[in-house]
């Protein structure tokens, strides 16, 4: 067999396996690696709610999604170019994912009799089975060639037996032609203060997976990903969880409040609390509460104490949190409400991506209750969205709701390190010094302009007042006069129409004008990106800025003759938007099964309405 | 610093509870003891702030002229939380009733005196939803007619100091809402403990329960029915302050001074500051008609407090790290230069 070194100018690659075989930080070092050689990349985890399902079986199979490429990674990519499955159930649920040319690689040891009755094959041969025969199969005894490899190195079986997916990496990094370099020293920083008799091991097990995929000459070809023309600077990592908790940081330095999260755990959305529970050194006081309404009621009180206040959570929490949100409207306090959005209703599916929330974050709550929404676009955009939800959650006092999604909480992508000198100042409204002797400070009399009111924090001298749940007049007394519920009711919803003035307009990428425009909110950005660029010369135009929209919407809009509004969910914004522009031809795409578009889909329903 | 009188706590705000509501007496008395407060701690008046949830009691922070939140039902010791630990220079004054703290509110209510946070929480327990005109509350007795128990409740209810010291809580006091200088001297005792302190105040609610703790609160029974404790002193009590408390070696028993062998050198002493829950608990339990209610301070030690743990984990982060700003943040871990 000829082997052939071919340029590729995006691969995608899957891992699948247990939910205990390491999937996820084999993916994730596979990525770190190529960001580090600079590809573009981008990554999906898609894993099961339980920590251990079911050994063997399809509903316990974890995978991570790799798409690294030289150009225009907009997406974790729709099938893949290679499937590393672990075991005959991560086969089973990942087979269908795989491109017409994928490579498919399997550890042979887990192709048992047992293992294939327990994935449910009913034959010997699950290749046929699944019709995936004519894919390049390579069947290697992943298990046995990993214990002869540490067969010296003194490990117990079950500690070998746990090097196994770095045999996988080795192999796959030989089909995609990266250099060890950067997971020697992943091996060497892991392990170094606890467990430095697990580099050498682990070190071994990489290498011989790599020199195994070199020698046993069933490699037909493998591919080199030229590194992506960049931008030059100073490139990480980071998750959407990740960026939202460090843009919330950025807002607190650059607001000079110190950061409260008062949160408590749940799936997707625990990562911002526990991202923020390490970064005490920059005066972050996290809350582990006892319940989601403590999270967010602690979160208020710290609000009225003067920090800049955050609870995050995902979509039944936000659900928990809604007479509290009704509150901090009421009270117009400063608030940022994170709600990473999963499969709903209910528990639902709670691992997997949405965008169903749209309506509670718009409309959840009793009486007129208006509040910003933002929505954050792609895992490194997190930390604009965040960053812009507390600017503009302190100065127009108003709780805002962030919109992040499954997909973006847990996929990472490549960032260019943004200098904080770059980002623009956050001024709240506080009231300086004291009143004249006598006067009493009137906590909702509003600026003529912006309709905001004054922040007067506990400890400042004079300027005592209450706030609370009940309807008040401008100067802080309860009241039921219908009159002045009317105009406050009025002054909440148009101070918070009023942001759209202090927001970016919305921008169109591609014509001007014309038949069809693309319409996309949330993480669903890069999907429609990359299907407008297949389609070729569709406009699209993508919306960050949710409540309220961009103050040009209806001009842009009025450029085309239909609106296609893309969506995972049955059609939220859809109808929101058709609820503000009556005359607009809106159509829509929608999809809510647990999962991001395929760009394929997408391209059809472009074509469809072109 | 001018030394500050109860006026100077009083809003301008006109007191709407109804006529002979024990929810007066309450506020007089925390009127009148956060001045001295502020003389024993050198506290400015800004530094108050008075959280309340929802039910007539949560009135109260309107009537106090200093930072005020009348936030949502059930919530208040969750907004005290975020705002002591946000400020922990601030000091949080807490109103809550028996629906509102125990009822709806009772995830945060024990949640907050197991952190310990150091917050004072006055409950006011009249044993009935009077804001929404008269339903039975987790305290009400056993049996308590009331609108939504027409043939008697079936359900028995919380001892709140039980359920302040089964959550390890380091203070708890009860009274009466008529013993205006003892709740001043408990409230004094609150602001100096270091904790969360929780003061169970037996309020009456005239209209819809008139007369729960008429058995404690009646002049002529109060004196036998009741019994005030004080640190370092004996627990005595009775009309004739001729009846004490002994502990057998098994559990409390109320001993007449002079009869059966028992003398005054017989009576326990009361130490609020033993960490030891144990009696405690039992003197918290008491009730009719084999003992006397306790009233006063039972319980006060110290201990770690949440709002001084997150202060000082931050400043001790903070000295260690390498960490000092967002843009060194951004820069921390694995990064690369794309040339």
């Amino acid at each position: 067999m000829t082997h052939k070194v071919l340029d590729a100018r995006d691969v995608v690659i899957r891992f699948a396996g247990d939910s205990g075989d390491g999937m996820q930080l084999t993916g994730s070092l596979f990525a770190d690696m190529s960001a580090v050689y600079g590809n573009e990349l981008s990554t999906f985890p898609d894993y099961p709610a339980e920590i251990r399902a079911p050994h063997g079986t399809v509903s316990g199979v974890s995978g991570f999604q790799v798409h690294i490429g030289s150009a225009d990674v907009n997406t974790p990519g729709d099938y893949c170019d290679l499937l590393v499955a672990m075991n005959p159930a991560a086969l089973k649920a990942n087979a269908k994912w795989c491109k017409p040319t994928a490579m498919i690689l399997v550890d042979d040891d887990s192709f048992d009799e047992p293992g294939l009755r327990k994935a449910g094959f009913t034959t010997d041969n699950p290749f046929v089975e699944l019709g995936v025969e004519d894919r390049t199969l390579l069947v290697a005894p992943i298990t046995t060639l990993t214990l002869e490899s540490l067969a010296e190195s003194g490990l117990d079986k079950k500690a070998a037996l746990k090097c196994k997916n770095m045999f996988t990496l080795g192999m796959a990094c030989y089909i995609y032609d990266r250099p060890l370099d950067y997971i020697f020293g992943y091996l060497e920083r892991k392990f170094a203060k606890k467990h430095p008799e697990m580099i050498a091991p682990n070190r071994k097990v990489l290498q011989d997976g790599f020199n195994y995929a070199a020698n046993v000459q069933a490699i037909p070809n493998t591919y080199h990903i030229e590194p992506a023309k960049l931008p030059k600077g100073l490139y990480r990592n980071i998750t959407g969880n990740q960026a939202t908790a460090w843009g919330l940081l950025a807002a607190s330095e650059k607001s000079g409040l110190p950061l409260f999260c008062g949160s408590y755990p749940i799936t997707p959305a625990t990562g911002i609390l526990e991202e923020l529970a390490i970064h005490k050194s920059l005066g972050a006081k996290t809350l582990q509460a006892e319940d989601e309404i403590a999270g967010i009621c602690t979160a208020i009180g710290a609000s009225f104490a003067g920090n800049l206040a955050v609870t995050s959570t995902s979509g039944p929490g936000l659900s928990l949190k809604s007479e509290a949100l009704g509150l901090a409207v009421m009270t117009e306090l400063p608030l940022v409400v994170v709600d990473v959005q999963r499969a709903g209703p209910s528990t639902g599916i709670p691992t997997k991506t949405e965008q169903t929330d749209l309506d509670q974050a718009l409309y959840g709550r009793n009486g007129e209750c208006p509040m910003p929404v933002i929505a954050a676009h792609s895992p490194s955009h997190c930390f604009d969205a965040a960053f812009m939800a507390a600017k503009i959650a302190l100065e127009h006092m108003t709780p805002v709701i962030l919109l992040s999604e499954g997909f973006l909480s847990g996929g990472s992508e490549p960032w260019l390190i943004p200098s904080m000198a770059d980002y623009p100042a956050i001024n709240p409204p506080f009231v300086k010094g004291t009143l004249p002797e006598g006067e009493k400070f009137k906590p909702f009399e509003r600026d003529p302009e912006t309709l905001v009111r004054r922040w007067a924090v506990p400890g400042q001298k004079g300027l005592e007042h209450r706030i609370g749940g009940l309807e008040k007049t401008h100067s802080g007394s309860i009241s039921s006069d219908p009159a002045n519920h009317q105009l406050m009711v009025d002054e909440r919803r148009a101070k918070v129409d009023k942001i759209a003035s202090f927001i970016p307009p919305l921008k169109v990428e591609g014509p001007a004008e014309g038949d069809l425009l693309v319409v996309g909110w949330g993480g669903t950005y890069g999907h429609i990106l990359s299907a407008v660029h297949e389609v070729g010369d569709v406009p699209f135009a993508h919306f960050d800025f949710i409540c309220p929209l961009p103050a040009n919407t209806a001009e842009v809009f009025s450029h085309y003759r239909k609106i296609l509004v893309c969506e995972l969910n049955s059609g939220q914004f859809a109808s929101y938007l058709r609820g503000l522009m009556p005359g607009v031809n809106i159509v829509k795409f929608n999809k809510v099964q647990g999962q991001p578009f395929l760009v394929k889909e997408l391209v059809d329903a472009i074509n469809r309405e072109k | 610093m001018a030394t500050l009188s109860a006026k100077d706590f009083k809003s301008d705000q006109e007191v709407r509870w109804c006529p002979g509501c024990g929810d007066h007496a309450v506020l007089a008395a925390l009127q009148r003891a956060l001045p001295k407060v502020s003389t024993a701690l050198n506290y400015e008046k800004e530094r108050y702030v008075v959280v309340s949830g929802i039910g007539c009691s949560s009135r109260l922070p309107y009537y106090m002229d200093t930072y005020g939140f009348h936030s949502i039902h059930g919530r208040a010791t969750a907004i005290s939380t975020g705002i002591k630990v946000a400020n922990p220079w601030l000091t949080v004054w807490q109103a809550c009733g028996d629906g509102d703290a125990l009822a709806i509110g009772g995830n945060h209510f024990i949640h907050a005196i197991r952190r310990n946070i150091d917050i004072n929480v006055i409950l006011f327990n009249n044993q009935i939803y009077g804001l929404t005109k008269g339903q039975y509350s987790p305290t009400s007795k056993l049996g308590a007619i009331t609108k939504t128990s027409p043939y008697g409740t079936v359900e028995h209810p919380f001892n709140p100091g039980m359920l302040v010291l089964g959550s390890h809580g380091t203070f708890f006091a009860r009274s009466l809402d008529v013993e205006l200088a003892l709740n001043e001297e408990i409230m004094t005792a609150a602001a100096l403990h270091d904790g969360c302190s929780v003061m169970e105040m037996l309020t009456n609610c005239v209209i819809f329960n008139d007369g729960a703790h008429k058995a404690l609160s009646a002049p002529d029974v109060k004196a036998d029915h009741t019994i005030v404790l004080r640190h370092g002193e004996k627990m005595i009590f009775g009309k004739d302050r001729d009846k004490g408390l002994i502990y057998d070696g098994r559990k409390l028993r109320v001993v007449k001074i002079g009869e059966g062998g028992f003398t005054e050198e017989d009576i326990l002493v009361h130490d609020a500051h033993n960490d030891n829950i144990g009696l405690h608990r039992a003197l918290a339990e008491m009730k009719g008609p084999d003992f006397p209610v306790a009233l006063g301070v039972i319980r006060d030690v110290r201990d770690i407090t949440y709002d001084d743990g997150v202060r000082d984990q931050v400043k001790d982060v903070m000295a260690k790290s390498t960490i000092h700003s967002v843009d060194d943040l951004l820069r921390s871990g694995t990064t690369w230069e794309v040339k």
